[in-house]
């Protein structure tokens, strides 16, 4: 009988690392933002497969640029392979990631319990979020949890991570070392308060931020004058959310039934004009990265390129914005 | 009753104002309310709270109301039961993302937040709901805790809480609360 090669990840030892000194965690992602670079950090399209090649494959193409890739967690209220099986694989093949949480599914047993599975299984980076309502999604029967809510899950988790307990007050022996998100909407109402519920994840514990999809840039430039006002760019590291769109069809369809997505008629009226609709999506995001770069207090992208993922690395690369720095 | 919510809302500054007296007087009635016991009141006050808050407020009896930080929009009518502020997915014109002809219960949150003095306290990050208080009076609960403050450490799952979340603590003590509870405040059946 003759053994097949190993896989890599057999040899893989996880290991409870101290983070570098002025860091919270020993996150990739964290040391990019911290010495000052423009981060990028790219959406995984989770599979409906048990396979872990799925995983890989769906990985690559954004692990050549992206600082850290985002594992959604069930997102849209749809039932995929999970956030946590999705990084603890991520983490084994040596990738960045952040660990999604929504609070429609679990309560705060569960997800205390999963945050400590998730940081030995290496997971650095966590994105705390309240979930899309089980409405939307393919189970619409399910019932909804929301025992939590985003801005007390990042409390919680700074308790669990900063004072070594969990909410019970029960001691932890080796705290969760990890580096906190959360998520904003600053194109969405009620715009002229996102800028202070801004403020409250970050009183919360954000340490970064990664927004929901910007396609409208001066609603996003008002958002963040009034974030550099509060001074919170010194406080948070924010990456704004960006995808290409495939076509005025599938932008209009977004709009309507992703909730939280604001696109502009003018976007949607230059994909429909355009002979190649993809292709001018793809043109489209690239010129709102470079234009999200020249807003002061942005501190990087998030590429949510959904059925998109191939076009990532090209639309990194025409966007210039990391040919400040040697990629490792 | 959502006309019943905004209207509220539209007067909060006044029911503020109503409120931060009605409060004072509870806290001055906590020798009288230990007289009688906190358990012997617990069911008739908790009615007559449920009755007139929920004609006023569309109240759920969480039992650790913070009305007073949340512009007067009673936050568990959220259907995701937020306590910290809107969900991302508020549609135009501030409607609710799962029931979209129902307002915003956060939107109107801080539109009567900007209408009150105390309205700041909109920014105070506040802890999870204690399910086992569900239903208990948080008038007496209010009582208790503002009579009894700064109070000791009482057991370690309500001192982690009280420290995790501070601000909470300071201004609406009974989402945080310290005070031991009567034997009817707790544990009425949820989860059992």
């Amino acid at each position: 009988m003759t053994d097949a090669t190993p896989p890599d990840f057999a040899r893989w030892q996880p290991s409870y690392d101290t983070p570098p000194p002025g860091h919270v965690s020993s996150s990739r992602l964290e040391r990019v933002l911290r010495q000052g670079h423009f981060a990028v950090t790219a959406e995984l399209n989770p599979p409906d497969s048990a396979d872990p090649a799925d995983v890989f494959t769906a990985a690559r193409p954004l692990a050549e640029v992206a600082d850290a890739i985002n594992a959604t967690d069930a997102s849209g209220a749809n039932c995929h392979m999970s956030s946590i099986g999705i990084s603890a694989l991520l983490t084994r093949a040596g990738y960045g990631t952040v660990y999604q949480i929504s609070c429609r599914d679990r309560n705060r047993i569960a997800i205390q319990g999963d945050v400590l599975g998730a940081a030995a299984m290496g997971v650095r980076n966590v994105l705390c979020l309240t979930g899309d309502g089980v409405g939307v999604g393919d189970q619409p029967g399910a019932r909804p949890v929301f025992d939590l809510d985003s801005i007390s899950l990042l409390r919680t988790i700074r308790t669990m991570r900063d004072d070594g307990v969990f909410l019970s007050g029960r001691r932890i022996t080796s705290p969760p070392r990890m580096f906190l998100g959360a998520a904003e909407n600053p194109c969405i109402a009620p715009l002229d308060w996102r800028p202070d519920r801004l403020a409250k994840k970050v009183e919360a514990g954000a340490d970064f931020i990664q927004t929901n999809y910007i396609f409208d840039i001066p609603v996003f430039e008002r958002f963040m004058a009034r974030v550099r006002d509060l001074g919170l760019d010194r406080r948070v590291f924010i990456l704004a959310g960006v995808g290409p769109l495939a076509s005025g069809r599938a932008a209009r369809w977004m709009r309507s039934n992703v909730p939280g997505t604001h696109i502009p008629d003018a976007v949607i009226d230059r994909l429909d004009r355009a002979a190649d609709p993809g292709e001018e999506g793809k043109r489209l995001c690239i010129e709102l990265i470079q234009q999200i770069r020249q807003i002061a207090g942005v501190s990087g992208v998030h590429v949510m390129a959904y059925r998109r993922e191939h076009l990532v690395r090209e639309i990194i690369a025409q966007s210039g914005v990391c040919r400040d720095r040697a990629r490792a | 009753m959502e006309r019943i919510r905004s209207f509220a809302v539209r007067h909060a500054r006044a029911f503020e104002w109503v409120y931060v007296r009605f409060e004072r007087a509870l806290v001055a009635m906590d020798p009288l309310f230990r007289r009688i016991g906190y358990d012997r009141l617990e069911r008739p006050v908790a009615a007559v709270e449920r009755l007139t808050k929920g004609l006023l407020f569309d109240c759920r009896m969480c039992g650790q109301c913070v009305l007073s930080s949340t512009g007067m929009s009673c936050p568990m009518n959220c259907p995701k039961t937020l306590r910290n502020g809107p969900c991302g997915g508020v549609r135009p014109g501030g409607f609710c993302e799962v029931k979209p002809q129902m307002r915003c219960v956060w939107v109107m949150a801080w539109e009567g937040a900007a209408r009150m003095r105390g309205g700041g306290q909109i920014s105070d990050v506040q802890p999870p709901v204690n399910r086992s208080l569900e239903g208990s009076s948080s008038w007496l609960r209010v009582a208790r805790e503002k009579a009894a403050m700064p109070g000791g450490p009482t057991d370690a799952p309500r001192d982690t809480i009280a420290r995790a979340f501070p601000r909470a603590r300071a201004h609406e003590p009974a989402a945080a609360p310290l005070a031991p509870e009567p034997p009817r405040a707790s544990d009425r059946g949820v989860g059992r």
